[in-house]
């Protein structure tokens, strides 16, 4: 067994021993013992923070979804629903090209370039529709207000959250479409504006899902009432 | 607070726990590298490999027992990924087809990470946790005994230079685990997700439901950043809001990237008997890490740029929650490491911010570089860097007390010349052929430059990637799988040669005339090589690329 061959096998069978070995460290006790732990930690969290309204779960809290109306006849892309208030464009975000038994989201960016002919003529694009539909009679919005993030798409097309700008930016037409005062709605947006942890760390934000579950609320106390 | 004021102090916060955990982590893995002792776990996991931890072994040993331990998991992944489709837990996934399995188990074998595939369609469970995952380990725990091994080579006085099963075992058992394991759970708190609950429906909003992938995301995401990994669970890497879902969660990503490499200085500089030698060298990798953040928080909150002009900052390609210095410091981080995770897209950037990105990984990253190849890379630069300064002051070069002569300054420029070889010579020919232009998503400067990136990022083992380039083609999968394996394990047996050719050398001791390393100067001195030495060879390939798409807006 001395001859190179042998010393080359013997090798390679100690390296897949340690191998396998590792596998069943890192690969199966590892994941499964953190999994414990974070089922028994926090079990909310661990499965996806996902949020419920009247026993009927409506998503999560930390992923971004699509305020559309129901697509019309004969129309490729879907209107957005202006009684909610707007996410973050989505450019990059995909759906699933292999596997195609599911429905996935592909997460992922549009990752064109800040020279791009396309992704300046998109940002010209998302910039008119958030003037026109945000623009109310006697009050139109100046292009200049508009945020960055209104008109360019996250890293992940699933960015739950628009900066207190864009939100503020919305709440008049927010609510003229929910027949609410305006300013009922600018202080839901303030308080549902979180702020940077510790003072410093991220950045301030409106989570958009809360948001709407919020003002589902308001709306549906302001009828009844 | 402003966005640039909150981004410092979020930098400042990092400075700190990076220097509170400095001297603890690195003092813990020097005792772990040098320790006679074996826990009973590893005495149990000594016996099933079938190995004596006890044998000292020889540079072409550890040598031989890196390439067969490697050469075994390429191997293992590979069919792995071709038995997808049959193995129970894979979520009904399809098998991966030849090439971008290859390619894939080249990438996380060689802590590259490089993904042509998009996680939440491709990779069941048991591909995800039981083969990615488990490369992260010990591809990094690899890292580190190559990089202890070179250390023991300047502080030997035999010519062996330790067990690499030893080391190996080591790394994980001691270093990477209970580290993981600590730092998953704190990921899950910030409410990374942990299960095995597979792809399943979730009610929405405005009413439907929506399909979506569970898994073990907490326990790969930690070790991905702990192990300068950079793989993602998804498609959008650290992006994705369940895999960091937040300011916090952001800012101990980036902590766990760093920790390892900056700690190593520290264990290299205990294990050769002199901390301030460690500190030299941390100091080096500080300097350009801080420049680097500088540089990037500069070009990417002024946003020249056509388009970030006209939307009134760069935040295309980023997140609200990390902003553009979350995003910014997360970059720098990732690129000057061999990371590889993204918490923003870099083709995105301003033309600048992308070039940032690529000039640190092509200067080697070694500031502060992957676990154990940033420690290796920097050690391999002071070599030259004592070398050049012999040349100058007209004396035999010396480092550590060890000669460095012709053989040990031919390991050392063959170690300097294989990246950018790699690198420079697969864009040219890419660049030629016909076949592989089509795969840009951008025209003009940009589309070479995310060629250069694939190319730059496979060479180093970083993973990250201009990610409009469509990449799951032969070409691609073929030849960055095979970038990936040259760039990892050639500058490998470099290093294992020059720490086995410093181990025989009986030490010197420092005369009046030796060049004093631990010193301010000498740090200083390593900065400025890396920069003409590394930096330079890749300047006109920048000034094509991002060089010219920055300068043009």
């Amino acid at each position: 067994m001395n001859t190179p061959v042998g010393t080359t096998a013997r090798l390679l069978g100690a390296g897949l021993r340690a191998l396998l070995v590792l596998t069943v460290l890192c690969g199966v006790v590892y994941p499964l013992a953190v999994t414990g732990l974070a089922q028994a930690l926090f079990p909310d969290k661990a499965n996806g923070s996902e949020l419920s309204v009247d026993g009927r779960t409506v998503g999560s809290s930390l992923i971004g979804q699509r305020y559309d109306l129901p697509p019309a006849d004969g129309r490729e892309t879907a209107e957005p629903d202006l009684t909610w208030f707007q996410p973050r464009p989505s450019g990059g975000l995909g759906t699933n090209s292999v596997n195609t038994r599911y429905r996935l989201l592909l997460s992922g960016a549009t990752n064109l370039a800040a020279d791009n002919e396309e992704l300046i003529d998109q940002i010209t694009a998302a910039e008119a529709a958030v003037v026109a539909d945000n623009s109310l009679p006697g009050h139109p919005v100046d292009p200049a207000d508009v945020p960055a993030d209104a008109v360019t798409s996250s890293g992940s097309g699933l960015d739950p959250h628009i900066s207190p700008a864009y939100a503020g930016l919305q709440a008049p037409r927010v609510a003229a479409r929910n027949h609410l005062p305006a300013d009922r709605v600018t202080r839901l947006v303030r308080e549902h504006t979180e702020g940077r942890i510790l003072g410093f760390v991220g950045e301030p934000r409106v989570n958009v899902l809360e948001l709407n579950i919020a003002l589902k609320e308001l709306v549906h106390r302001s009828r009844t009432s | 607070m402003s966005p640039v004021l909150a981004g410092s102090l979020q930098w400042l916060a990092l400075v700190a726990a990076l220097a509170l955990a400095h001297r603890p982590l690195g003092d813990h893995m020097a005792r772990v590298y040098s320790s006679a002792k074996h826990l009973r776990a590893e005495k149990w996991l000594y016996r099933a490999v079938g190995v004596d931890p006890g044998t000292e072994m020889r540079w072409p040993a550890y040598l031989r027992g890196v390439l067969a331990f490697s050469a075994v998991s390429v191997l293992f992944l590979y069919l792995l990924q071709r038995l997808q489709g049959l193995l129970p837990g894979s979520l009904g996934f399809a098998s991966i087809g030849p090439d971008q399995a290859f390619n894939t188990a080249a990438s996380f074998v060689t802590n590259t990470n490089w993904q042509s595939y998009s996680g939440e369609q491709a990779m069941g469970h048991v591909v995800q946790t039981g083969g990615l995952a488990v490369q992260n380990f010990v591809s990094a725990a690899v890292g580190m005994a190559v990089a202890v091994a070179l250390v023991r080579g300047f502080a030997a006085r035999t010519a062996a230079l330790g067990n690499f099963w030893a080391d190996l075992v080591r790394g994980v058992v001691r270093i990477l685990l209970p580290l993981s394991v600590a730092g998953a759970v704190v990921l899950v708190a910030t409410g990374v997700i942990q299960n095995f609950s597979g792809i399943h429906e979730v009610g929405q909003f405005t009413g439907g439901t929506q399909q979506w992938n569970g898994g073990a995301v907490a326990s790969q995401e930690v070790i991905k950043e702990l192990g300068t990994n950079g793989g993602g669970y998804f498609n959008a890497n650290s992006a994705h809001p369940y895999e960091n879902p937040g300011g916090l969660s952001n800012l101990f990503q980036i902590f766990l990237i760093l920790v390892i490499p900056t700690a190593l200085t520290r264990t290299f500089g205990r294990m050769i008997g002199t901390p301030k030698q460690g500190y030299a060298i941390l100091a080096a990798m500080a300097a350009i890490w801080l420049g680097f953040t500088a540089l990037m928080m500069w070009t990417e909150f002024a946003h020249h740029g056509p388009a970030p002009d006209i939307a009134g900052g760069a935040m295309e390609g980023k997140e609200t929650r990390f902003g553009i210095a979350g995003s910014s410091l997360f970059a720098v981080a990732t690129t000057l490491t061999s990371t590889g995770a993204v918490n923003s897209f870099h083709s995105s950037y301003t033309g600048l911010g992308g070039g940032i990105t690529m000039l640190g990984m092509q200067l080697g990253e070694i500031a502060p570089g992957g676990v154990g190849s940033g420690l290796y890379g920097m050690l391999v630069m002071a070599v030259v860097t004592v070398f050049l300064a012999g040349l100058m002051v007209g004396r035999t070069p010396e480092y550590l007390g060890k000669k460095i002569g012709i053989r040990e300054i031919k390991f050392a420029a063959c170690y300097i010349l294989i990246t950018p070889a790699l690198v420079l010579g697969f864009t040219a020919v890419a660049m030629a052929l016909p076949t592989p232009a089509t795969s840009m998503k951008n025209p003009g400067a940009h589309g070479f430059s995310e060629i250069l990136y694939a190319y730059t990022s496979g060479a180093n083992n970083n993973g990250s990637a201009f990610a409009g380039l469509d990449a799951d083609t032969q070409w691609f999968n073929t030849t960055l799988g095979i970038v990936m394996l040259l760039g990892r394990f050639l500058p490998m047996v470099f290093v294992l040669a020059l720490a086995g050719s410093l181990a025989r050398q009986r030490p010197l001791p420092p005369t009046a005339g030796t060049l004093g390393t631990h010193r301010p100067l000498f740090s200083v001195l390593l900065v400025c090589t890396l920069m003409i030495v590394t930096g330079l060879t890749y300047f006109p390939a920048l000034a094509l690329g991002p060089l010219a798409e920055g300068l043009a807006s």
